[in-house]
């Protein structure tokens, strides 16, 4: 069966395991003799009890898993640290093990009719502080004047910091934008089935605004462009198309909490992970990059990818030209690709210079195809309501897949109207660009030097709506276990939802991702009222 | 399960003789057993299109690590998955390649009277004047919310429920209610919308089946099935045959005799996909038969999913039967039945992309709102959409208009296709009928069938689906969709397919 199942757990007999899975594979018709009985004696039961052995263990570990699952789900009320996930293990890839589970138990056919294997992980799984904090938040929203007790969100990485803006532009131009389109009235543009991967009009207002926000360093060729809703299915499709059920992607740590579902879930692709450490400011390194890398060949991994986010989330920092450099030498050498998640990109805030993946490649280099873009909307224009994601690609065949796929996850055509309109306003967009890069400075300041006043260390980050805080300090136990009971005080005492580190696989506990542009300038104050409360006691304890 | 930790001493050496080598003797007896299974069920079931190659790869690793042998000596290009290469290869169905060649070379009465008509899209633009009306009077207000003309920005831009807004959902559920008569009323929290009837399907598929599982599903089916069942989840469909002696109606011993069939090849069988009003035949589901499904899927532990996107299109005298009603009556047992609906049809407007997900079972709903991260709707779209829908005088007069234009071109074009000597199966529903051509094509089979098709596309310039292109088991019968065209079209639409067909015969005579 699975080699990947048995290497998992102990790495000392991995091995020793490997072979002896690997070789049932292929000894499996030759022995049929042993059993039908012209096999000697010795092999007779030596071998069958071996094959045994590793059959148990399989069956061994599958238990252990559900009883994982059952501990989980009652005690998905207080969110206990869910294991360990230090040390490089990433989950199993739950499709293929909930799958055979599935198989050999419904022999009794009666009873209430059972959904899939592969979504009960889906649907029994207990979310990460990440999903918790952001549905407590949610369900208690802060408001200054109606619920003052209310938690505050500083967990959803969202800027309502230019909001005004859009809003006005939508008041003046909306109604043209959707229904004229210039000059005639054209409903059978908007109702009618349109490219599932997108209108070509708003491909190139789309390619037009990603060069645009990257200060045109850049131009991006619009029949390059597929559409989704949403950056969450560009990379739920690239992951699709780049990799098969099994297979994995390299992906530094920490990283969005979102990745777990949008790589893994549907597509059966695995997460590796490649530490980044504090000491180096969280920035990625190579040599943990082939760490990693080997590591998961051992494990009978094969690695198809790495997955980058640039600007980095939860981080903040930015991907250097050099790294970028080496990093496609690294994916060129193992022939693997590489996804770059630059959804950020227009909304950088330091003075550090924010390079595309997309600079680096010559017209003519054959290592184009192996460089897949994902951008969106969501972020740079603030209107993640309207889910808009990109992917752009060199790869042709990459295309052709992504297309049809996007059958899956299209643009609503009203929608796409709008923001061709919006998109292709240059004045407007440059403006937009200007404002939000001003607000998100000066937020960022203001935010950073309120959590330094109570003794919080940020990492110097350059782009994104959040800032990475160390308030390893703070906690009781240096673990994830006392990382979430800080989590859990921000949120239930001080009643702030913010992002532990544990929830996006950082390797060193205590650090949090604040999100910044949700908030007013005024809220400021009260979250570091709120913050030092609960700091206080913290400090007491110790 | 259980027996396995007794056994553990068996292994350890703690336990007899006979038992250490009998017992993992039995064992690896049905191991192997099992192994062979997978291994002679998997060629057999893989027909030409590759999608089927996926599953494989995910049950035994064996493929990946073939795969690793490979790229050890290839250092030059880079790979995409094996599964999407099967995806990103040119379209082969006939479906695909007319629908395409149309909108490449789209016919025009004045800009392009030589194009391709377009009869291969089940899109209705008869009523195109009533939306652009309403939108026009309405966007504005509906879009941006009209509360003292103040623009409510946070609940267009910000992030959204993944699976619809709650106000979505109640328009949705009035909207569907009203659409089946109000005979049966709908829950919205039973809802999850999508964006599109397409990834709704998809979503459902996950939920009900693991990858290598199969659904039934009656033919000549919509070939979009294809692509939305099977592309990304590895779930196979098992064709029921419906034949044309019966009216393309569903009969239980066909679905029996499918089941069983599956079941010996040691596929396992998760559920029923179904579409009332069917696609592409325009017949409807008897309550009788909606009965008689259900007790054969409870016989059998299996889901129903139930694609009612055209429910609201009927132009018969038919009544149509919504599953959801069946289960109001019979009160139990609904977790098996997950309904399928969409604006795409009944309302025209397939741009917008809003599909639904109607359930009871609280396990799926649960898993699809999650997967709704993949595939939700366009927050200003919604918008515009509770207004639309909650606009019952609108609602109601669109219907009403609807359902007389589509009646009156589906009599037109069914007389025009009469005077041909072409005759359509008996329909109450859709935007299409189903053509029975099987005089005019060459030979009695599929290869004669796909030439007529090459023929109306390529001499006569319309194009229509092919039977085959539905997997329809008899040969001959095309799909027309007539409400992407006018009245005046027709008589040219006519005029076309003779000339296409008179082609053939001289061909065929000459031969």
């Amino acid at each position: 069966m699975t080699q990947a199942l048995y290497s998992r757990t102990r790495s000392p007999e991995t091995e020793k395991e490997k072979g002896g899975g690997g070789a049932a594979m292929r000894v499996i018709v030759p022995l049929q003799g042993v059993v039908q009985g012209r096999g000697g004696l010795v092999l007779g039961s030596v071998i069958p009890c071996a094959l045994f052995y590793v059959l148990q263990f399989y069956l061994k570990r599958h238990r252990k898993d559900t009883d994982e699952q059952n501990n989980s789900d009652s005690s998905s009320q207080n969110p206990t640290p869910r294991s360990s996930s230090y040390g490089n293990l990433s989950e199993l890839p739950g499709l293929t093990r909930n799958w055979s589970r599935g198989l050999s138990s419904p022999r009794n056919l009666r009873g209430p009719v059972s959904v899939s294997g592969r979504v009960s992980g889906i649907v029994k799984g207990a979310d990460s502080p990440y999903y918790v904090g952001l549905r407590r938040a949610k369900e208690d929203p802060y408001d200054e004047l109606s619920n003052p007790n209310g938690i505050i969100q500083l967990g959803l990485a969202e800027n309502k910091l230019s909001l005004d803006l859009v809003e006005h532009w939508l008041a003046d131009n909306a109604e043209q934008a959707i229904l004229r389109n210039g000059k005639e009235l054209s409903i059978s543009r908007i109702a009618t089935y349109q490219p599932f991967d997108g209108l070509m009009e708003f491909k190139v207002a789309v390619a037009g605004f990603m060069s645009q926000v990257m200060e045109k360093a850049v131009s991006f060729n619009p029949s390059q462009v597929v559409l989704t809703a949403g950056a969450t299915p560009a990379i739920e499709i690239l992951s699709f198309c780049l990799a098969d059920a099994g297979n994995a992607f390299l992906v530094p740590t920490p990283y969005y909490p979102g990745y777990d579902r949008d790589i893994k879930w549907r597509t059966g692709v695995e997460i590796i992970h490649v530490p980044c450490r504090s000491a180096d400011n969280f920035n990625l390194s190579i040599t943990a990059l082939d760490r990693a890398f080997d590591q998961a060949k051992k494990r009978g991994l094969k690695v198809r990818g790495i997955m980058l986010s640039n600007p980095s989330n939860p981080v903040g920092n930015l991907i250097s030209r050099e790294t970028l450099y080496i990093l496609l030498d690294f994916a060129r050498e193992k022939n693997i690709h590489i996804v770059s998640n630059e959804l950020l990109a227009g909304s950088t805030h330091g003075n550090e210079e924010f390079v595309s993946m997309a600079e680096l490649l010559d017209p003519d280099d054959f290592d184009r195809k192996r460089v897949h873009i994902v951008y969106g909307l969501s972020k740079d224009l603030s209107i993640p309501g309207f889910r808009v994601g990109v992917i752009y690609s060199h790869n042709e065949e990459v295309l052709a897949a992504a297309k049809k796929l996007a059958r899956f996850s299209s643009v609503s055509a009203p929608t796409q109207c709008l923001l061709t309109s919006m998109l292709t306003d240059a004045k407007f967009v440059q403006t937009l660009i200007t404002i939000n890069r001003e607000r998100l400075q000066s937020m960022y300041a203001q935010f950073v030097a309120g959590l330094k006043k109570l003794g919080i260390k940020c990492i110097k980050s350059s782009g994104g709506f959040y800032c990475w805080a160390d308030m390893s300090g703070l906690i009781r136990s240096y673990s994830e276990k006392g990382e979430l009971e800080l989590w859990d005080k921000l949120l239930n005492i001080a009643k702030v939802n913010v992002t532990p580190g544990s929830a996006c696989h950082c390797i060193e506990p205590g650090w949090f991702r604040f999100c910044f542009t949700t908030l007013t300038e005024k809220d400021i104050p009260i979250v570091m009222d709120r913050i030092q409360r609960v700091s206080e006691t913290c400090k007491l304890n110790r | 399960m259980r027996l396995i930790v007794p056994l553990q001493s068996v292994v350890q050496g703690r336990g007899g003789l006979i038992f250490g080598s009998l017992i993992p003797c039995a064992l690896f007896y049905f191991l192997q057993l099992y192994l062979k299974r997978h291994r002679s069920h998997n060629p057999q079931s893989s027909p030409p299109s590759p999608t089927l190659s996926s599953p494989k790869l995910a049950e035994l690793t064996r493929t990946s690590s073939r795969s690793n042998l490979f790229s050890r000596g290839s250092n030059g290009q880079v790979r995409i998955s094996s599964r999407a290469i099967s995806i990103a290869k040119p379209n082969d169905s006939p479906y695909y390649i007319g629908l395409e060649k149309a909108s490449e070379d789209p016919f025009d009465r004045f800009g392009n009277p030589d194009g391709v008509i377009q009869l291969g899209l089940s899109e209705n633009r008869l009523c195109f004047d009533l939306i652009e009306k309403w939108i026009l009077e309405n966007l504005k207000d509906s879009m941006m919310g009209s509360d003292d003309g103040d623009l409510n920005i946070n609940g267009i831009a910000t992030y959204q429920p993944f699976d619809g807004t709650l106000e979505l959902k109640l328009a949705m559920a009035g909207f569907m209610s009203h659409i089946m008569g109000g005979a049966v009323s709908f829950e919205p929290s039973q809802m999850v919308l999508t964006a599109g009837a397409t990834p709704a399907i998809e979503t459902l598929c996950f939920c009900l089946a693991d990858q290598g599982n199969a659904f039934l599903v009656p033919t000549p089916y919509y070939p979009g099935f294809d692509r939305d069942v099977k592309f990304r989840t590895g779930v196979e469909l098992i064709p029921v045959h419906c034949r044309s002696t019966d009216n393309f109606t569903l009969s239980i011993t066909a679905l029996d005799q499918a089941f069983n069939q599956t079941r010996k090849h040691g596929t396992k069988i998760r559920g029923i996909l179904l579409s009332n009003p069917a696609n592409p035949v325009g017949n409807l589901l008897s309550r009788e038969m909606l009965h008689a499904i259900l007790d054969f899927a409870r016989e059998k532990n299996i889901h129903i999913i139930s694609d009612e996107i055209f429910a609201g299109s009927i132009y018969g005298d038919e009544e149509f039967v919504s599953m959801a009603e069946v289960l109001d009556s019979e009160g139990f047992d609904k977790d098996r039945v997950h309904i399928v609906y969409g604006l795409s049809k009944d309302l025209s407007l397939p741009g917008f992309r809003v599909g639904v997900i109607y359930s009871f079972n609280e396990n799926v709903l649960a898993a699809a709102r999650k997967l709704t991260r993949f595939s939700s709707v366009s927050a200003p779209t919604q918008r515009i959409l509770v207004s639309m829908l909650s606009d019952t005088r609108f609602i109601e007069e669109y219907i009403k208009t609807t359902k007389r234009r589509v009646r009156n071109m589906y009599d037109l074009f069914v007389a025009g296709l009469k005077k041909l000597n072409i005759r359509c199966a008996d329909s109450s529903a859709g935007l299409y009928c189903w053509a029975d051509m099987s005089k005019l094509i060459s030979s009695y089979s599929e290869k004669g069938e796909l030439e007529l098709w090459d023929k109306l596309l390529n001499v006569g310039k319309i194009n229509v689906t092919p039977g085959s292109a539905c997997h329809c088991i008899e040969p001959g019968w095309f799909r027309c969709c007539f409400t992407t065209i006018v009245e005046e079209d027709i008589p040219v639409v006519m005029e076309r397919i003779q000339k296409a067909v008179k082609s053939t015969t001289i061909l065929s005579n000459s031969s």
